[in-house]
């Protein structure tokens, strides 16, 4: 923020506007509130606003009408926890695909696309297949906790398989990436698709959540997963900002600059494994809203990481609540899989994005 | 101020002084550009050291590293739209934020880039790109110099894309930093800028040092034919700088193709 905030008064005459650091993240607070209030409202048992403080516990005394002990139930027990993972996963996913396109200096890298998500969905799945086996029964208690791990470690194995692929002395082939990516993400599929041959009726319906990405099985164990992971994550964002605007000029220049690039890029792709693997393990593979996300912010405030990641979270936290709330009405009483709406309005913004950099693409 | 020791491109023993302007010159593939990434830490010589200030470079951490030198690369490639100022803004280290930006505009102004400090980098033309990295650099060393005094400045074909004017005014400016007790290290390809510039100058040939002296002992047409190939005259303007003019594209007697 030091640029920005500092050089943003004397842009109003230079070709790149860019908005204070503060007013962004004001106004995306804003944002965020309105569009969990709406999520608390609408939905298959829909909450008047006015009926919306007394539900929450906010005016004790209110009249206790009939209706108040169900709304407070749908609220705590089902909305809220899930409002509260759509913003944090949203958050994760959108910071994670801002951190992979710094690192890889590539505006088209999402983890969902390049199978960093598929990695962690297929940890995940054998966890869910192996803790239902003879050999896993022990460790079957804990489940909760060891889903998120095993998404962690196969988003990590999936990434630096990615890493090593793509980049070669210092370079990161753009072609490259994303083909390997590709190829990446078909061969976590088609391993996700094998345990879904051997899964029973009752797994096979928790694999397939996997694959579409949803947020109905949010719960408030589940957002305690996240919150910490999410803190520590924004955290750490923080200290690599600078590192991952200089690395724009190239794994060299970068050292050149002063960066310790080989540190840079082990905490950056820590990060993005850690950050992708818990929302893949709370809700499946949620694709696009790490690409759409940070390019939209880019377009506004500019690239410079300090003010980008801190955005990326609240705007992707705002875009996810945004879609499942629309996910959870629009085909209501039934609910649409997320991960199905993001990849409808995500994939062709990606296509625009792509048709305009198929000058850096070309192979 | 050592810069020195035996190279992967072999046996170079190079010494440069603060204050000191030295041009590296040679035909394509002679290392040039090697020799330079070994001296900014970058590439690690498989036999023999390089020292920067009495110590080995690969003992700095990179941060201070950044501090004792900074480095010009030949093309560097921004996918993000970051403008002028953005870029010329991360040279800046643990200085502060006011004499950041004093040393920004500073550095803005003098690569002729003062107008454009708003635009965002990938709209402006290779030219541009390359000076507006140029002031980067300049702000890196500056910040360096303020806190550690002079340091060395490494530049990797600095004015392949610019035009002549710009050309002069970015080896101008190094020869202002070394005058200021900077070193400079610089691979160029104008050999009448080396000759006009550079306190000293460097000739590579196929790895190997070939020459090593000041401009009228390093340059001379005889050298110039052994080792580019080209018949060339050398004369000398009316304040005695020697220049170059090619004579022939082949040396003479070659047979025609």
């Amino acid at each position: 923020m030091t640029v920005l905030t500092e050089a943003s008064a004397k842009r109003r005459s230079g070709y790149a506007f860019r908005p204070p650091a503060s007013l962004t993240l004001i106004c995306l607070f804003i944002a965020l509130a309105g569009a969990a209030l709406i999520a608390l409202t609408v939905g298959a048992a829909g909450i008047p606003l006015a009926r919306l403080p007394a539900a929450l516990g906010l005016w004790g005394e209110g009249s206790a009408g009939p209706s108040l002990a169900r709304d407070q139930l749908v609220l705590w027990s089902i909305r809220m926890p899930r409002i509260g993972a759509a913003a944090m996963v949203g958050a994760l996913l959108a910071a994670s695909g801002a951190i992979m396109q710094g690192l890889f200096r590539n505006p088209l890298a999402d983890p969902a696309l390049v199978g960093v998500s598929s990695g962690g969905a297929l940890a995940a799945a054998a966890a869910i297949v192996f803790t239902d086996s003879q050999i896993g029964q022990n460790v079957r208690f804990m489940q909760h906790q060891l889903l998120p791990i095993a998404a962690f470690a196969g988003s990590l194995l999936t990434t630096i398989i990615l890493y090593s692929i793509a980049s070669r002395s210092g370079r990161t082939s753009i072609a490259i990436f994303l083909l390997a990516g590709i190829a990446i993400a078909a061969i976590a599929n088609a391993g996700t698709g094998l345990l879904v041959f051997i899964a029973d009726d009752r797994q096979l319906r928790d694999i397939t959540f996997w694959m579409l990405g949803s947020l109905s099985g949010a719960t408030w164990p589940k957002l305690a997963t996240l919150a910490p992971v999410l803190v520590c994550a924004a955290i750490a964002c923080l200290s690599i900002a600078r590192g991952l605007d200089v690395l724009v000029l190239g794994e060299a220049e970068a050292f050149h600059s002063g960066v310790d690039v080989e540190r840079l890029k082990r905490i950056s792709i820590v990060l993005v494994s850690a950050m992708t693997g818990v929302a893949v393990s709370v809700c499946g593979i949620v694709g696009f809203v790490g690409i759409v996300v940070p390019h939209l912010l880019r377009l506004v405030i500019g690239p410079a990481h300090r003010l980008l990641l801190p955005a990326s979270m609240l705007l992707g936290a705002v875009l996810l609540t945004g879609a499942d709330t629309l996910a959870r009405t629009i085909v209501a009483p039934a609910e649409m899989p997320i991960g199905i709406l993001t990849a409808a309005i995500g994939a062709p913004f990606f296509l625009i994005m792509l048709l305009r950099q198929r000058g850096l693409v070309s192979l | 101020m050592t810069v020195g020791g035996a190279t992967l491109v072999d046996g170079i023993a190079l010494r440069v002084k603060a204050g000191e302007m030295v041009a590296i010159v040679g035909p394509n593939g002679a290392g040039k550009s090697t020799l330079l990434r070994m001296l900014s830490g970058d590439l690690r010589p498989t036999k023999g050291r390089i020292e920067l200030k009495q110590r080995d470079i690969h003992l700095y951490a990179p941060r201070l590293l950044a501090h004792h030198r900074a480095m010009l690369s030949q093309h560097v490639n921004v996918t993000f739209p970051f403008t002028v100022e953005e870029i010329v803004h991360m040279g800046a280290g643990d200085v502060g934020r006011a004499a950041a930006q004093r040393l920004v505009d500073a550095a803005l102004t003098e690569v002729d880039l003062a107008n454009f400090s708003h635009r965002q980098l990938p709209t402006l033309s290779g030219g541009e790109q390359q000076r507006a990295h140029f002031a980067r650099v300049l702000v890196q060393l500056a910040c360096g110099e303020e806190q550690h005094g002079p340091g060395l400045l490494l530049l990797d074909e600095p004015t392949s894309s610019l035009d002549m004017r710009h050309q002069i005014d970015l080896v101008e400016t190094a020869k202002r930093r070394a005058q200021n007790g900077t070193a400079v290290i610089a691979v160029l390809h104008d050999l009448n800028l080396a000759m006009r510039f550079a306190d000293r100058i460097v000739l590579l040939h196929r790895g190997k040092l070939a020459v090593d002296g000041g401009r009228s002992e390093a340059i001379t047409a005889e050298t110039i034919r052994r080792i580019f190939e080209v018949d060339v005259k050398i004369d000398y303007t009316d304040q005695g700088v020697p220049f170059l003019l090619p004579q022939t594209m082949r040396p003479a007697g070659a047979p025609a193709a």
